[in-house]
C-alpha cells in the first residue's frame, strides 16, 4: 500500500516510530564511535602507564643486569591477563628478558623501536617504553596487549543497545499510538461525519469540534458548509413548494380557460349552424315557390346566397375540428401507415376525384395517434387529389424514409404547385395560395395537419413550384 | 299547422321558428302537414302531452305518433321533456326523435340512455334537411307502427 493511502493513525505512528528509531540509531552509533575512540586512547595510555611503570621498575635490574629480577618484574603482568607478551631488550637492542617465559625470542630490535611508541599492529596493541635511569638508557620495554578487552567492551555495549533499542521502540510504539490519538482522532470524526452525511444526505448533524488547531478550523469551516447546504436545501425545498402551488394555481386557471373555450366550441356548433339553415334553407324556398316570378339574374343570386351559407357551414366545421384538436390528447400506437393511406386514398378517390395514379410505396411503420394521422394523411392526399384536378394526368405519390431519429413521409403530386415566395402563408389558418375559384378550399386542412404533427412532436415542411406540383412532408419522432 | 289540438300525429317541439317552417313545409309536401303540432318550448310541450295548463281539453291517452324533438330549448328543454315522457307509464312508449345542431357525443348518450328513438342532426344544407324531415316523416308515421 502507498504512503498516500495507509490510513492516517499508521501513517502518524510510522512517523513517530521512524523518528525515533533514526534518532536512536544515530545516538547509539555516535556514542558507540565516541567509546570505541575513547577506549581505544584509555588503552594506549593504560598500557602506556603499564609500560612505564615497568620500564621504571626494571632500571634496578637492567642497570644491575639480573635476568632473574628482570623476569619476576615481566611475570608480574599476569595480573593484566591482556599482556599477551612483554620484552626486555637491552641497551643493544637484544633481548635479556620476556614474559610469558616460554615465549623465548631472538629478535633484535631495529633502532626505529627505540624511540617511545604505542601503536595498533592487526588486532594487537603494541608498545615501546625506553627504560631510562637518570639520563643513561639502559634498554628498552616491548609490550604487547590483545584486544580482547575492547571486544568485550564493543559486545556489552552492543547487547546494551540492542536491549535499550527494544525497549525504546516498544516505549514509542505505545507512546506515539497514544500520541497520535489527539491528531488522527478529530480527522477521524470528521472523515465518518462527512461519510454519514454522503450516505444519508442529512445536512442539519455537524461535526464536534475537538480543539482550537487546524482541525478544530477545518471543523468550523466544515460545519459552516453544512450550515449553509442545508438552508439553502430548505430554501430550495421552499421554493418547490411555491412554485408546485403555482403550478396548480395556473393549471386552474389553464382548466378554467379550457372549459370556457369547450363551452365556445359548443355553442358555436350550434348556434352559428342553425342561421346559415334558415338562410339556405329559405332561399331554396325562394326559388321553389317563386322561381316563376324572379328572372335568372334573380335565381343566380339567390344561388350565391345558398352557396355561402354552405360555405360557412364547411368553415365553422372545419374550424370547430381545429379547436376541438387542441384538447385532445396524443395516444401514440404503433400504426400500419400503408393501411391508413390505402384507405384514406380508396375514400378519396371514389368520392369526387377522376382518374388519377395514386402510387403508395411501402411506408414505414411508426408511432402515432391513430385518428389524427389518419386525419393528416386524409388532408394531405385530398389536397394531392384536389390541386392535381386541372392536369392531364395527375400522378401522385406517396412515400416514407428513415432520418436522424425520424420518420419522415411525403405526399408528391404534379398538380398546381405553389409559389415558395409565399411559403410562410402555407401552413396557417384560413391560409390559402389559391382563390376559390381555381380551387376550393376553407385553408384550415394544412394547419390542422401542422397543429396534429407539431403535438407529435414532428415538423411538417413543403416544397413546390407553381405548375409543376407540390410535396409535403411530415417527420415524426421514433420514441 | 293545424288548428285541431286533438288526433296529433306528429308533435314538433322546436324553438326556432325558422327551422319549424322549414320542417312543417317538407311534411306539407309528403301530405303530412295536416296531423302535425308545432310547440315552441319544453313546457307547452308537457302541458299538450299530458293534458295539463292551456291544454286541458287534450286527453293523455290521445298519443301522437312521434315527437320531433329539439334539444335546445328555453324553459324546459329537450332532454328534460324525454326524461318526463319517458317517467309516465301512459307516454313512455311514444317515439321520439330528437332533431338537433349538435353532433357533441354528449348528447347523443345522453338521448339515448333516456331512451330517444332516433338521434338526427340537422344538416346546414337544406337539400339534406328536407330529405331528411321527409324520410322521417314517412317513416315514423307511415312505416312504422306506434302503440295506441
Amino acid at each position: 500500500m502507498l504512503l498516500k493511502d495507509t490510513p492516517i493513525r499508521h501513517k502518524l505512528m510510522r512517523a513517530i516510530l521512524l523518528t525515533s528509531s533514526a534518532v536512536l540509531l544515530i545516538t547509539c552509533s555516535f556514542y558507540f564511535a565516541y567509546e570505541f575512540f575513547t577506549f581505544r586512547n584509555t588503552s594506549i595510555r593504560q598500557l602506556s602507564i603499564l609500560g612505564e611503570i615497568i620500564a621504571t621498575n626494571s632500571t634496578a635490574a637492567m642497570a644491575f643486569d639480573s635476568r632473574e629480577d628482570a623476569n619476576e618484574i615481566l611475570s608480574a603482568l599476569k595480573a593484566e591477563p591482556h599482556i599477551v607478551a612483554a620484552i626486555l631488550y637491552d641497551k643493544e637492542g637484544n633481548p635479556f628478558s620476556n614474559y610469558p617465559l616460554s615465549a623465548k625470542t631472538t629478535t633484535v630490535l631495529s633502532k626505529s623501536d627505540f624511540e617511545e611508541r604505542y601503536s595498533f599492529e592487526e588486532s594487537y596493541l603494541v608498545g615501546f617504553q625506553p627504560v631510562i635511569q637518570g639520563n643513561k638508557r639502559l634498554g628498552t620495554l616491548y609490550l604487547k596487549s590483545d584486544m580482547g578487552a575492547m571486544y568485550e567492551r564493543i559486545r556489552l555495549y552492543g547487547i546494551m543497545a540492542v536491549i535499550v533499542t527494544i525497549i525504546s521502540f516498544l516505549v514509542a510504539y505505545f507512546l506515539s499510538k497514544n500520541l497520535q490519538k489527539s491528531i488522527s482522532k478529530p480527522i477521524l470524526a470528521l472523515a465518518e461525519i462527512s461519510q454519514a452525511i454522503a450516505k444519508r444526505n442529512d445536512y442539519s448533524v455537524r461535526a464536534t469540534k475537538l480543539g482550537e488547531d487546524e482541525i478544530g478550523l477545518l471543523t468550523d469551516a466544515f460545519n459552516q458548509m453544512l450550515e449553509q447546504i442545508h438552508t439553502q436545501n430548505q430554501e430550495i425545498q421552499l421554493f418547490n413548494k411555491n412554485l408546485e402551488l403555482k403550478i396548480k394555481e395556473r393549471t386552474y386557471e389553464l382548466e378554467i380557460a379550457n372549459k370556457e373555450l369547450e363551452a365556445f366550441s359548443y355553442s358555436v356548433s350550434h348556434d352559428l349552424r342553425a342561421p346559415l339553415r334558415s338562410i339556405d334553407g329559405y332561399s331554396r324556398i325562394l326559388i321553389e315557390d317563386y322561381g316563376d316570378k324572379i328572372d335568372d339574374e334573380g335565381k343566380r343570386t339567390l344561388q350565391i346566397i345558398v352557396k355561402n351559407a354552405l360555405k360557412m357551414g364547411y368553415l365553422i366545421d372545419d374550424l370547430l375540428a381545429f379547436s376541438r384538436l387542441g384538447k385532445q390528447n396524443v395516444t401514440k400506437i404503433l400504426l400500419d401507415m400503408n393501411a391508413i393511406a390505402q384507405r384514406v386514398t380508396e375514400e378519396m378517390v371514389a368520392q369526387n376525384y377522376k382518374t388519377s395514379e395514386v402510387t403508395i410505396e411501402p411506408l414505414l411503420s411508426t408511432k402515432g395517434d391513430s385518428s389524427m394521422l389518419r386525419q393528416v394523411m386524409t388532408n394531405l392526399i385530398s389536397n394531392a387529389l384536389k390541386y392535381s384536378t386541372k392536369k392531364e394526368k395527375p400522378v401522385i405519390t406517396i412515400g416514407s424514409y428513415h432520418e436522424n431519429d425520424y420518420d419522415i413521409f411525403y405526399v408528391k403530386d404534379n398538380g398546381a404547385g405553389f409559389d415558395m415566395k409565399y411559403y410562410d402563408k402555407l401552413f396557417g389558418v384560413f391560409q390559402r395560395l389559391h382563390s376559390p375559384s381555381e380551387f376550393e378550399g376553407t385553408g384550415v386542412g394544412l394547419a390542422l395537419v401542422h397543429r396534429i404533427i407539431t403535438k407529435h412532436g414532428g415538423k411538417v415542411w413543403a416544397e413546390g413550384k407553381v405548375n409543376e406540383g407540390a410535396t409535403f412532408y411530415f417527420s415524426l419522432p421514433v420514441f | 299547422m293545424t288548428n285541431s289540438i286533438h288526433d296529433v300525429d306528429v308533435l314538433l317541439v322546436e324553438d326556432n321558428p325558422d327551422d319549424a317552417g322549414l320542417v312543417i313545409r317538407e311534411l306539407k309536401k309528403i301530405n303530412l302537414g295536416n296531423s302535425l303540432y308545432h310547440l315552441s318550448d319544453g313546457a307547452e310541450a308537457l302541458d299538450f302531452i299530458f293534458g295539463r295548463g292551456e291544454f286541458s281539453e287534450r286527453k293523455v291517452e290521445d298519443k301522437p305518433k312521434v315527437i320531433l324533438l329539439d334539444l335546445k330549448m328555453p324553459k324546459v328543454d329537450g332532454l328534460e321533456v324525454l326524461r318526463t315522457i319517458r317517467d309516465d307509464d301512459r307516454t313512455k312508449l311514444i317515439p321520439v326523435v330528437v332533431m338537433t345542431s349538435s353532433r357533441e357525443e354528449q348528447d347523443i348518450i345522453r338521448s339515448y340512455s333516456l331512451g330517444v328513438n332516433a338521434y338526427v342532426v340537422k344538416p346546414v344544407g337544406f337539400d339534406n334537411f328536407s330529405k331528411a324531415v321527409a324520410e322521417l316523416g314517412m317513416f315514423w308515421i307511415l312505416v312504422n307502427q306506434s302503440p295506441r
